[in-house]
């Protein structure tokens, strides 16, 4: 080995030390920055502003004042709503006791009836809501079109996300909590409402999440199962294609995510065993 | 009493499995219907699944719907895995807030996210099609492989990349080493949802296909006359496929549940 | 002895928390070192600086006087025994043992050689004075390339010389067929000695081997390693260390996870290790039983501090303050009086020793051993007192005498009834006083 002046001031230079794994995640930021955040900055710069004169934008809250001016807007929205609260609750009344019953059968029992409840899943749902209007076809065809038909769909494509989360956690307690429970007494129903109900609450609240967003929605049910009826997801869907009007849609978008939000945080708030999001162990 | 519950309980159960199946029955029965109704009996035949694959429309669809969830799988899955490997390495606060953006569009409706690339693509001026419509797909896909490979990740025994470089191993080839092996599992997971999220999207799709791009769910939205009963074949053929798909891989795997 | 390592003013820092407050260390070539601490000591913060896997907040850590802290950890020559093991789990016992070997014997090492031997060539030819120098350097590095990429080029030259030699023979020789076989026998023994793949393999099986006998698990190379046992595990984790031969082996309270017995053997079993393997160890541990049993020098570190260094007797009949004296063994702790050279005073009483140096009724610190008291009948000392407790330890009795001033701890093989009258006793040898702390 060469060991001369030349070579030692080589060795001195010294490189930056730069953790070797933060480059990893250089193309995933580049995309959530993209992909989206820059989208949702977009939609909030639409919702707000007005193109005056073809060139200058100016603030405005014309869009949102227009939304709630018209009154069949709005109903449109109170009905979105109240239709995804009906098929949430409905979701949850077949959903938590059918999870509850599976996680009473052995384990490998267990495993094929989840399977059999998600994969469907796999099936693109506009065919399976296609699907569900060739029945209304066959057997009663006045009932496409009502409120109980879109809900009936909903209730079929959402199921298995409300049976999901709570199958997960109600398979995760312990059950060793549950004879813990016999042993300091608790009868059955004591039992449940005691343990098993508080312990899957966190499971019920991300259900409840992943089904309520969707239901309120979706443009393809109601298109299908409601006679083309006009639901909010369907109104942007007009505000953008129809009439091109980008910033009253971007503003109906605006409305409903704030709606969602305020949903979502309410039932965050009600969550205190949370597990994913939290970082205790550094 | 136990008895008794079980029986009521397995009743419930097969009632919502009939709900759960009865779609499914009626599509694939009137896949070989004879006539063309959807709702009356009129013999058995093959002519639909005939019809299907002459049909170029169908056809271009599908094949488009494969091409976008293969890549936006691939590449999703290889963004989001990398991403998770390197977010276990921050300092908190950083990953916290990586965490919480990654959840946007997981928690957005659809159609929130999808106005959103429209309003992206539009004002960089970018025509809609397959292209904008892939890169919609990888956008949504990924924050989920995010949310399955994360965890997985960070409940790994940190001193494992430790000793593989102990070892003698460069930082890259101490993950290929020892995390890969370990996360292989959560990464197929992902993979499978990337891959479902985005063969069966609707919603983004079609705002970011633009003019020029379809896929299976477009397709069906955007006819004009009614659904033909080709539309059954294609169903058919695909729970077909799902089916054997989950048949597969859950003999492969079913030792796992009878060492409980 | 050769001085291997060496720290020179070491600090860490994590966000607020200062765990290291300035380590100056010296540790030389197979050497036994240990250090010992109570948790948050600092102990493993600098083992793991030692490793590559932390850097410090300053100062300099020295491996034969060059700088290492440019080097990242897997290219440092140590090699670390984790706490836990950290075996991976998707290899069985084999692969695990020989990832080492493994990951030094790929191509992307070859890649790597060629690269640096490149490297350092192009300086030489930079420097070079004329162009024949250069010409000259650079045929010398197409060689060297050569060699590393096929390290059997040397013996294919011999071959073609011989098979040259066969050609070249006398075919109307009587003796040409004998001649021909011999060179050809040449010929095979030399083929005998290529590199080739399954040659390595079969090296790097034999060395796993040995490693695994070594450390007594023969037999157990495709076991998986979640169904070992504890030791078993630890045994394997020193095996996959070992099998690279390093210069440093780092060892992280490997055995703190195994029952007391299991502890003892393998504290029996690294010890021989270390003094026929020639390696120097750095061992990690809280544990000042095992750290006096196994070591060359202890290093007893508090509060990112070292406290003292020495050989495990001197640390143990002479520690320099409390901490050290109440860290290692046990011991009764009295403040004092040092009156003058060899005389001390406390509880009232002066007693001659055998310490000096201190400043004349300095306040002190004094330590006596419980092993180095007796209990004597009473009226004979000044110091007494009742029998408080008595407790049976297998080894001894550990008997609590309770006086007016204190509690004397004593080790003694001889039973006293509790509720007794006694006095304590010791030589003036036994009395080790020392700065306060």
């Amino acid at each position: 080995m060469f060991h001369g002046p030349l070579q030692t001031s080589v060795r001195e230079k010294r490189k930056v030390k730069v953790k070797p794994y933060t480059f990893l995640g250089i193309p995933y930021y580049i995309l959530l920055s993209s992909l989206i955040i820059i989208p949702l900055l977009l939609i909030i710069f639409y919702a707000v502003t007005i193109q005056e004169q073809g060139l200058y934008y100016k603030f405005t809250l014309i869009y949102f004042r227009q939304f709630f001016n018209e009154t069949e807007f709005v109903k449109v929205m109170a009905d979105s709503i109240v239709l995804a609260v009906m098929t949430t609750l409905i979701c949850l009344v077949i959903g938590y006791p059918l999870a509850y019953y599976i996680t009473k059968r052995k384990p490998i029992t267990q495993a094929i009836l989840v399977l059999l409840i998600t994969a469907p899943m796999w099936v693109n749902m506009l065919i399976r809501t296609v699907a569900w209007k060739q029945i209304f076809d066959m057997i009663n065809p006045r009932l496409l079109g009502t409120d109980f038909a879109i809900i009936v769909g909903m209730v079929y494509v959402f199921l298995p996300f409300m049976v999901l989360p709570i199958y997960t956690v109600l398979s995760k307690i312990d059950p060793l909590l549950y004879e813990a429970s016999a042993d300091l007494g608790g009868s059955n129903l004591k039992t449940f409402r005691k343990v098993t109900l508080p312990l899957s609450i966190s499971g019920v609240l991300s259900g409840i999440t992943m089904v309520l967003l969707p239901a309120a929605t979706t443009m393809v049910i109601p298109r299908y199962l409601g006679q083309n009826r006009v639901l909010i997801g369907t109104l942007i869907e007009r505000k953008f294609y129809d009439s091109g009007n980008w910033g009253y849609g971007a503003a109906i978008a605006i409305i409903l995510s704030l709606i969602i939000m305020v949903m979502v945080l309410f039932t965050k708030k009600l969550d205190r065993n949370k597990e994913v999001e939290r970082d205790e162990k550094a | 009493m136990k008895k008794h519950n079980n029986l009521l309980s397995g009743i419930f159960i097969l009632l919502v499995l009939l709900f759960v199946y009865a779609p499914i029955f009626s599509l694939v029965l009137f896949s070989f219907n004879a006539n063309r109704s959807l709702t009356t009996w009129g013999g058995f035949s093959f002519e639909w699944y005939g019809e299907l694959f002459r049909s170029r429309e169908i056809m271009n669809a599908v094949v488009w719907t494969f091409i976008i969830a293969i890549l936006a799988t691939i590449i999703s899955v290889i963004v989001g895995t990398f991403a998770a490997i390197g977010l276990s390495k921050n300092k908190k606060l950083f990953r916290n807030a990586v965490i919480n953006l990654n959840n946007i569009p997981i928690v957005n409706p659809e159609i929130v996210t999808a106005i959103g690339l429209l309003l992206l693509f539009q004002s960089l001026k970018l025509q809609g099609g397959y292209g904008t419509m892939l890169l919609a797909h990888i956008a949504f896909c990924t924050p989920y492989v995010i949310i399955t490979v994360y965890p997985k990740v960070k409940s790994l025994d940190p001193s494992l990349i430790e000793a593989a470089q102990d070892l003698g191993a460069t930082p890259m080839r101490a993950i290929y080493y020892a995390v890969f092996p370990q996360i292989k599992v959560a990464i197929f997971a992902a993979a499978a949802i990337a891959f479902t999220m985005s063969f069966d999207d609707f919603v983004i799709s079609y705002f970011t296909a633009g003019s020029t791009g379809t896929n299976i769910s477009i397709y069906l939205y955007t006819l004009k006359r009614g659904i033909p009963p080709t539309i059954n074949a294609l169903s058919t053929i695909m729970i077909l496929v799902v089916t054997i798909v989950v048949t597969l891989n859950f003999i492969l795997t079913r030792k796992q549940y009878k060492e409980v | 002895m050769k001085k291997l390592i060496e720290l020179r003013n070491v600090t860490k820092a994590f966000e607020e928390n200062v765990v290291l407050k300035g380590i100056d260390l010296e540790i030389y070539e197979n050497e036994f070192v240990t250090l010992l601490g109570p948790s948050g000591c600092g102990k493993t913060t600098t083992l793991r600086i030692i490793g590559g896997f932390v850097d410090p907040s300053s100062g300099e850590v020295l491996l034969n006087e060059k700088n290492i802290l440019d080097i990242p950890a897997h290219k440092r020559p140590t090699n670390t025994v984790f706490q836990r093991y950290a075996l991976f789990p998707h290899l069985d016992v084999f692969e695990n043992v020989a990832f080492g070997l493994r990951m030094h014997s790929n191509k992307a090492n070859i890649k790597i050689q060629i690269e640096k031997l490149k490297e350092d060539y192009q300086i030489r030819i930079d420097h070079a004075q004329d162009s024949t120098t250069k010409k000259k350097l650079k045929l010398e590095l197409n060689k060297e390339i050569e060699l590393i990429k096929d390290p059997n080029i040397h013996l294919k030259l011999k071959i073609d010389k011989l098979k040259n030699k066969i050609i070249a023979l006398d075919k109307t020789n009587p003796e040409f067929e004998t001649q021909k076989q011999k060179l050809q026998e040449q010929i095979k023994a030399i083929k005998n000695d290529f590199e080739t793949p399954k040659v390595r393999e079969k090296r790097l099986t034999d060395k796993v081997m040995k490693y695994l006998a070594m450390v007594n698990l023969q037999g157990y190379e495709r076991r998986s390693v979640h169904k070992l046992s504890g030791g078993q595990q630890q045994r394997v984790a020193i095996a996959r260390a070992l099998i690279n031969e390093p210069k440093v082996l780092l060892l992280d309270e490997p055995l703190a996870a195994l029952d007391l017995k299991l502890r003892q053997e393998m504290q029996y079993e690294l010890k021989e290790i270390q003094r026929n393997a020639g390696i120097t160890f750095i061992y990690v541990t809280h544990d000042q039983e095992e750290a006096l049993t196994m070591s060359d020098k202890i290093v007893v570190m508090n509060e990112g501090e070292i406290q003292q260094v020495g050989k495990p007797e001197d640390i143990y009949n002479e520690p320099i303050n409390t901490f050290v004296a109440k860290f290692i063994g046990e011991s009764n702790i009295i403040e004092g009086i040092m009156i003058d050279d060899y005389l001390v005073e406390f509880d009232g009483v002066k007693y001659p020793c055998v310490d000096y140096g201190f400043k004349r009724n300095e306040i002190v610190d004094i330590v006596l051993r419980p092993e180095d008291l007796d209990i004597v009948p009473e009226g004979t000392t000044p110091i007494s007192g009742v029998v408080d407790s008595v407790a049976f330890k297998g080894v001894h009795y550990e008997i609590d005498v309770k006086t007016n001033t204190r509690i004397y701890t004593v080790h003694t093989t001889d039973y006293q009834p509790e509720g007794k009258k006694v006095c304590v006793s010791f030589e003036k040898e036994d009395l080790h006083v020392m700065e306060k702390w």
